[in-house]
């Protein structure tokens, strides 16, 4: 009995360390994901820089781009990063309700960010400076476009996330896909701030 | 199942006082280019310099203080994982920058 029971209990050691090497190895793999990420981003950057001052007689950065109503857009995001990063404490403490809160915020704050996005595509599409305008509004849809369905795909993980934490609790799947959800969004806010920098503010200079 | 939090190397959880500071510092570091593109008081280069140094110290914070990432062995390869993406990127987005413009130069 004695052999019996330390056997199980080795057995089960072993699946506690495997499991720990198993959430590494899965926050690790992500982060490798979004380095690749983070290479699809420069060449649309890169792409931008060749081509953002091909205006074909069309609009240019500065008749186009509202810097207040871009100001709201960055603080959207800024604000669902740090709530995000709230989730995480909550989640260290194991506050199941706090969890629940702060996703919903960040949700509705990430939601409030597509919403202006796609407010503002709509009026310049709307006043025929849509991507087929010139090169640089294609390259500027592309890049922007590609930023905005990122978080898009960010918030329908999230709601999957919320729903996952309300029905089946804090488990340690659950805080493991929390934590790699949490380093998507934070990612999505540094490739932000290259977009305001180098698209938004370097246009209206 | 467990309840406890779980442990996982490179993706430390960070305190309520570090997103408080990265918050206020990422804030500060929005602030200047706005202002600065807003108010139109520097001459060009300056702005520019401004906005791109802003913009790079705010990428700092953010992978400081909402990443976590930093020297300890926890991070490390994400942080090598980050230098060799910077570098890759440097060859193709310097590469292919410097080749149109001398392309668009001798096409002039």
């Amino acid at each position: 009995m004695i052999t019996t029971d330390a056997s199980t209990i080795d057995i089960a050691c072993r699946e506690e360390v495997e499991h720990a090497d198993t959430v590494a190895i899965q926050t690790f793999g992500f982060w490798i994901y979004l380095m690749s990420d983070l290479i699809l981003f420069a060449t649309l950057f890169t792409t931008f820089v060749v081509l953002g001052g091909a205006y074909a007689g069309g609009p240019t950065g500065k008749e186009l781009f509202d810097l207040p109503y871009l100001l709201g857009e960055t603080l959207f995001l800024l604000f669902s990063s740090v709530t995000c990063g709230l989730v995480l404490l909550a989640l260290h403490d194991g506050k199941k309700k706090w969890v629940l809160i702060g996703l919903a915020v960040t949700f509705l704050l990430g939601l409030g960010f597509v919403s202006m996005e796609i407010n503002e595509f709509h009026g310049m599409i709307a006043a025929g400076h849509g991507p087929d305008r010139s090169a640089f509004l294609s390259s500027f849809f592309t890049l922007v476009g590609t930023h905005g369905i990122h978080v898009t795909f960010g918030l329908i993980w999230m709601a999957v996330v919320i729903a996952q934490v309300a029905v089946k609790g804090l488990t340690s799947p659950v805080q493991s896909r929390l934590m790699r959800l949490s380093m998507f969004w934070h990612f999505l806010d540094i490739i932000w701030i290259g977009i305001f920098s180098i698209v938004y503010l370097t246009g209206v200079v | 199942m467990s309840q406890a939090f779980i442990d996982s190397t490179g993706a430390s959880i960070g305190s309520l006082k570090s997103y408080g500071a990265g918050f206020v510092l990422s804030l500060v570091l929005t602030a200047i280019p706005f202002v600065l593109v807003m108010s139109g008081t520097l001459s060009y280069p300056l702005t520019l310099a401004g906005i791109f140094s802003a913009g790079i110290v705010q990428i700092l914070v953010h992978l400081h203080y909402f990443l976590h990432l930093d020297t300890s062995s926890a991070a490390r390869w994400n942080v090598l994982a980050l230098i060799f993406t910077l570098v890759i990127m440097a060859l193709f987005v310097g590469g292919t920058i410097w080749i149109m413009y001398d392309l668009y130069y001798r096409m002039m």
